[in-house]
């Protein structure tokens, strides 16, 4: 049956490379959250307005987001662009599909926190004397981030799992993209990408871990 | 961008490609529903410390790229000798992949019901399966549900990475269109609108049903 012999001192050797490609994934991973977050409070906001104008673009992107695979949003960043003459390099096209993802996803998020906090927050905000933006960002999105901080965190762990997509449209220095072109060069996939998933599932799990401390510490009483 | 050379022969071939996406999908979330089944009635059922080993396995598959999964997969039958063709190595990938989200859901259902019920129907001299089969299943099926179909939908996109290992599944169909037509946007609106029209009603109808379940409760 196994007619095959591993090789993983050669994995091994690859190790710091692969590590360092993991740094590149985190980097998109993060920047991607960052970003999604700041869209994500201001669709939230829009979907839950009065206005129409406003709501329907906003609701357009969080159902386009959710109801499309996130290598079709990718695949449009990077081909479909093309189009119109704008050729992002697979760094920018991955960073914007899984941030216009991301958004999608945190916007919905959002609204469910939102709905969570009583309208007298905003009232007694108001009253104290704080114009409607204020009283939303000093009363309203503190608690907003409390409420939606593990489903946050969940989605962290889902931008860095999609940053793996990002080989499809060509890039080559995230983790799997390091993994990849190691591959090819070596043909040892099962090893290569073996360590790449131990990597991997150490980084969500670390991830995991962080963000449990930190709502442990930040949110007890 | 308005003249286009998409012909409706084309048209066709992208829909075969959704006719793949939807055969791995129903295949993986049979599949996957009917392990998540089993795992989850044995999770609810048992110590939480006697599943911990089946626990940690399912955790490994939703904490590690399913495109590497995939590709893992497709080189340890290849190393094995299978000789599986990369359709069943994908559908086997995604039923293990939607088995560790739906033993989460079945497991949760169950939870939900209370306790006292289930009580109740053994005093009343139900057996275990018959208060499975009879009281904990419609009971556990109206909390599950929403989630299940959220669940379904996520297999379904994320069924498009199967394209790695050469499956021409809808997104794959729309690459190889774009290469001879060189119209990307076009082709990938096209794509884009099939997998909306796949996944947006039905997921209006979870977060229906979720809503109006909740009334009842």
């Amino acid at each position: 049956m196994f007619n095959y012999t591993f090789q993983w001192r050669q994995a091994f050797r690859a190790l710091p490379e692969m590590l360092e490609g993991a740094l590149y994934t985190m980097q998109i991973a993060v920047l991607s959250m960052i970003i999604g977050i700041a869209i994500a409070v201001i669709l939230a906001v829009g979907r839950n307005s009065s206005s129409r104008w406003l709501r329907a673009p906003a609701t357009a992107w969080v159902e386009v987001a959710r109801n499309t695979p996130a290598l079709f949003q990718i695949y449009m960043a990077h081909f479909g662009l093309g189009s119109f003459g704008i050729y992002l390099s697979p760094y920018v096209a991955l960073l914007a599909g899984i941030t216009f993802n991301n958004a999608g996803y945190l916007c919905e998020t959002f609204r469910g926190a939102l709905r969570a906090i009583p309208d007298t927050q905003m009232r007694a905000g108001r009253s104290l004397g704080m114009g409607p933006a204020k009283a939303f960002r000093l009363i309203v999105m503190p608690q907003m981030f409390r409420i939606a901080f593990l489903p946050t965190m969940n989605q962290m762990v889902w931008a860095i799992l999609m940053t793996s997509l990002g080989v499809t449209v060509g890039m080559a220095i995230d983790l799997t993209g390091v993994t990849q072109a190691l591959n090819a060069r070596t043909f040892r996939t099962f090893e290569f990408f073996a360590m790449a998933a131990i990597i991997y599932y150490l980084i969500t799990k670390a991830v995991m871990l962080a963000s449990r401390l930190v709502a442990w510490r930040l949110f007890r009483y | 961008m308005f003249e286009t050379d998409f012909t409706f022969n084309d048209l066709l071939f992208m829909l075969q490609g959704a006719g793949v996406t939807l055969a791995i999908t129903f295949f993986a979330v049979t599949g996957g529903t009917l392990m998540g089944l089993a795992f989850g009635v044995l999770r609810a059922s048992v110590r939480p410390w006697m599943t911990l080993p089946l626990v940690f396995v399912l955790d490994v598959f939703r904490s590690v790229p399913l495109l590497i999964q995939l590709i893992l997969a497709n080189a340890f039958q290849a190393i094995a000798g299978f000789g599986m063709s990369p359709f069943v190595t994908s559908c086997i990938v995604l039923a293990l992949y939607t088995s560790a989200y739906c033993t989460e859901i079945v497991r949760g259902a169950i939870d939900a019901v209370p306790t006292v019920t289930r009580r109740a129907a053994r005093s009343l001299g139900l057996t275990w399966g018959q208060d499975m089969t009879q009281i904990v299943f419609p009971m556990a099926l109206r909390v599950a549900l929403p989630s299940w179909i959220g669940l379904t939908l996520g297999v379904m996109k994320d069924s498009a990475l199967v394209l790695w290992l050469g499956i021409f599944e809808l997104l794959k169909s729309s690459q190889v269109l774009i290469t001879r037509l060189q119209e990307p946007m076009f082709i990938l609106l096209i794509a884009g609108g099939i997998y909306f029209m796949l996944s947006f009603p039905i997921a209006r109808l979870g977060g229906h049903l979720e809503r109006g379940w909740k009334e009842n409760d």
